[in-house]
């Protein structure tokens, strides 16, 4: 499989909301493209359709419970870790562009 | 008295607590003195919250002056890893991106260790979300290894491990998503386990890889961590893979430890290039004990263990990519950028930039990687496919053993800083540990000497199937016994004071 480039990173890193400094892109280029390099020992299986994918140790399926209201956090709680707040709710960054 | 209280195990100390011989608030205070007197040294604490620890104390004292019936280890101090929220006192993960955050709520493990009156002292060190194998990734400055204050304590759990070696508290609890219980526990010479996935709840415990993720106990004997184990066990409706079921007589197994007659698996992919010698001759002395015991030893091979680690670095890196995506800067948390002149959108990644440390930024873009479209398969896929064969891997070998032992890692403590910007070389420390994460069973690690050639302690790890904990400590504490018979003493006792 291929390497990884400074590019590469540079668009994962906005993926994933990493506001990346150059000196940073340039480090983590290099490791990244190691480790990448030293995961790809999976792809052996990657064709081998007798094998199952394991998502999660546990079968699974979804635990639910009577829809019945229970104590919980108050709005006050809720809201005591917020950056901002304002009438009660999250108070955040504009969301939307003005064009 | 107090420099005698340190070095009670927990087991002793709730009996001279529960006879009256001792206040829960002199076991406390005599803690708190030792974490005054050494944690500057050590930095295994993140918070000490003393009055909370003395206010928990003196109800223990109170309710046992009214007679009531108190918990086995009512009034015992312990450190609780600061990947657990506490409600009202501080909780970081370790990281700049929570500095400062009071949590409203409490973890199950939190809820359960208060309800059992066990005191909690305080927050430990950690690798930043859990991320790491040394304590180095945390915001907050490395902890150093009591036996050597120049190197790793392990990680990612390397507070709560040296709070234990350093005598600041008998009793920790740690995370262990790839190794982070049991890998601090055999760099200081201290017993960690990591339960059967979904044996203890994760509710309240901050999400690194959820698939992954098992809180556990860390202590200094084998009996303590039963105990221990036994009060943070059990099903718990606010986490979905909470197994339902009842938990194993971990302390019955604990105080009867015995290996006669038990099948004990020795893999032979764990060993090789990268495994110190010293290491290797400490593990291939406890399986000659073992068969002294008289368990029966069953060479094994395992083959895709070999893959693990590349399996593990993706999904691990996956889960956390997707879970750490709730640290945007709206609700909790840091927020940077947030003068106007800034979308939500870029506050978010500014936010991130600046809250999270290197090891985080790595793995949270090796997982958007490997969940990308076109490399989804290759990378993602196929390593779920790999823990497919490593689940099966472990289930043959427990057709033939009851048990399964290996180093619990390479090597021994390594000098602080060396591995900080070698990412693979840190990942090598958890080649052992990681199988039974991505197969979701029980394992541990207990102390099994020092290796020669450095001084430092060497951890043996025991490995059981899933539900099947008790089996852990009954090998465990009959290895225990028969170590200090040969030692003469705990190994702890060889560390150098502080």
């Amino acid at each position: 499989m291929p390497g990884i480039s400074r590019e590469e990173v540079a668009h994962l890193a906005k993926l994933a909301r990493l506001e990346l400094k150059d000196e940073e892109l340039d480090h983590f280029a290099g490791q990244l493209d190691d480790i990448i390099g030293a995961v790809a020992a999976v792809s052996a299986v990657a064709d081998d359709a007798a094998v199952p994918p394991t998502s999660h140790p546990l079968p699974l399926t979804n635990v639910m419970r009577p829809d019945e209201v229970r104590p919980s956090l108050t709005p006050q709680q809720a809201l005591s870790g917020a950056p901002a707040q304002e009438q009660q709710r999250f108070k955040v960054p504009q969301i939307l562009g003005e064009e | 008295m107090s420099e005698e209280l340190i070095r009670l195990t927990a087991a002793e100390l709730a009996a001279r607590i529960a006879s009256g011989e001792v206040t829960a608030v002199e076991a406390t205070e005599a803690h708190l003195a030792r974490i005054g007197a050494v944690d500057e040294k050590v930095n295994a604490f993140l918070h000490v919250d003393r009055e909370g620890a003395l206010a928990q104390a003196r109800e223990v004292d109170a309710k046992r002056e009214r007679g009531e019936k108190l918990g086995p280890l009512a009034g015992v101090p312990l450190a609780l890893k600061d990947l657990f929220t506490t409600e009202g006192v501080p909780t970081t993960a370790g990281s700049k991106i929570l500095e400062g955050w009071i949590p409203p709520y409490d973890a199950t493990v939190t809820k359960r260790l208060k309800d059992a009156d066990v005191v909690i002292l305080g927050k430990t060190n950690m690798d930043e979300f859990a991320m790491g194998s040394s304590t180095e990734s945390s915001a907050y400055g490395p902890t150093a290894n009591p036996w050597d204050l120049t190197r790793i304590p392990g990680g990612s759990g390397g507070g709560s491990a040296a709070s234990l070696a350093a005598h600041m508290a008998p009793l920790a609890i740690g995370t262990d998503t790839g190794g982070s219980i049991r890998q601090p526990a055999a760099v200081t010479g201290t017993v960690g386990v990591k339960p059967t996935y979904g044996g203890v709840s994760r509710y309240g415990m901050i999400a690194f890889s959820s698939s992954l993720d098992q809180g556990g106990p860390c202590a200094r004997t084998v009996l303590d961590a039963a105990l221990l184990h036994s009060v943070i066990a059990g099903h718990d409706e606010r986490d979905s893979t909470s197994i339902a079921q009842p938990v194993p007589d971990i302390v019955a197994a604990a105080r009867n430890g015995s290996a006669s007659g038990m099948r004990v698996g020795v893999v032979k992919e764990f060993r090789g290039e990268g495994y110190q010698d010293g290491v290797m001759q400490r593990f291939d002395e406890s399986v000659e004990l073992l068969r002294e015991l008289g368990a029966e030893i069953v060479e094994l091979s395992c083959p895709s263990f070999t893959k693990a680690l590349a399996a593990y670095y993706l999904i691990a890196p996956s889960e956390c990519s997707s879970n750490l995506a709730r640290f945007d800067a709206m609700r909790y948390g840091l927020r940077s950028g947030d003068d106007g002149s800034h979308s939500a959108e870029e506050v978010t990644a500014l936010t991130r930039e600046e809250g999270f440390g290197d090891e985080v930024k790595r793995r949270v873009m090796l997982g958007t990687y490997a969940l990308s479209s076109g490399y989804y398969d290759a990378y993602y896929g196929s390593a779920q496919k790999v823990r497919t064969l490593i689940t099966r891997d472990f289930e043959k070998a427990f057709e033939q053993v009851d048990v399964v032992v290996s180093p619990t890692s390479p090597t021994t403590a390594w000098p602080i800083g060396e591995r900080v910007d070698d990412p693979m070389a840190m990942y090598l420390a958890d080649v052992c540990t990681l199988p039974s994460n991505l197969a979701g069973n029980s394992a541990m690690s207990i102390p099994c000497g020092l290796a020669p050639e450095d001084g430092l302690p060497v951890g043996l790890q025991i490995v059981a199937p899933a539900m099947a904990d008790d089996r852990l400590y009954r090998v465990g504490a009959a290895l225990e016994a028969a170590f200090q018979a040969r030692w003469g003493h705990p190994l702890l006792e060889e560390a150098p004071s502080l």
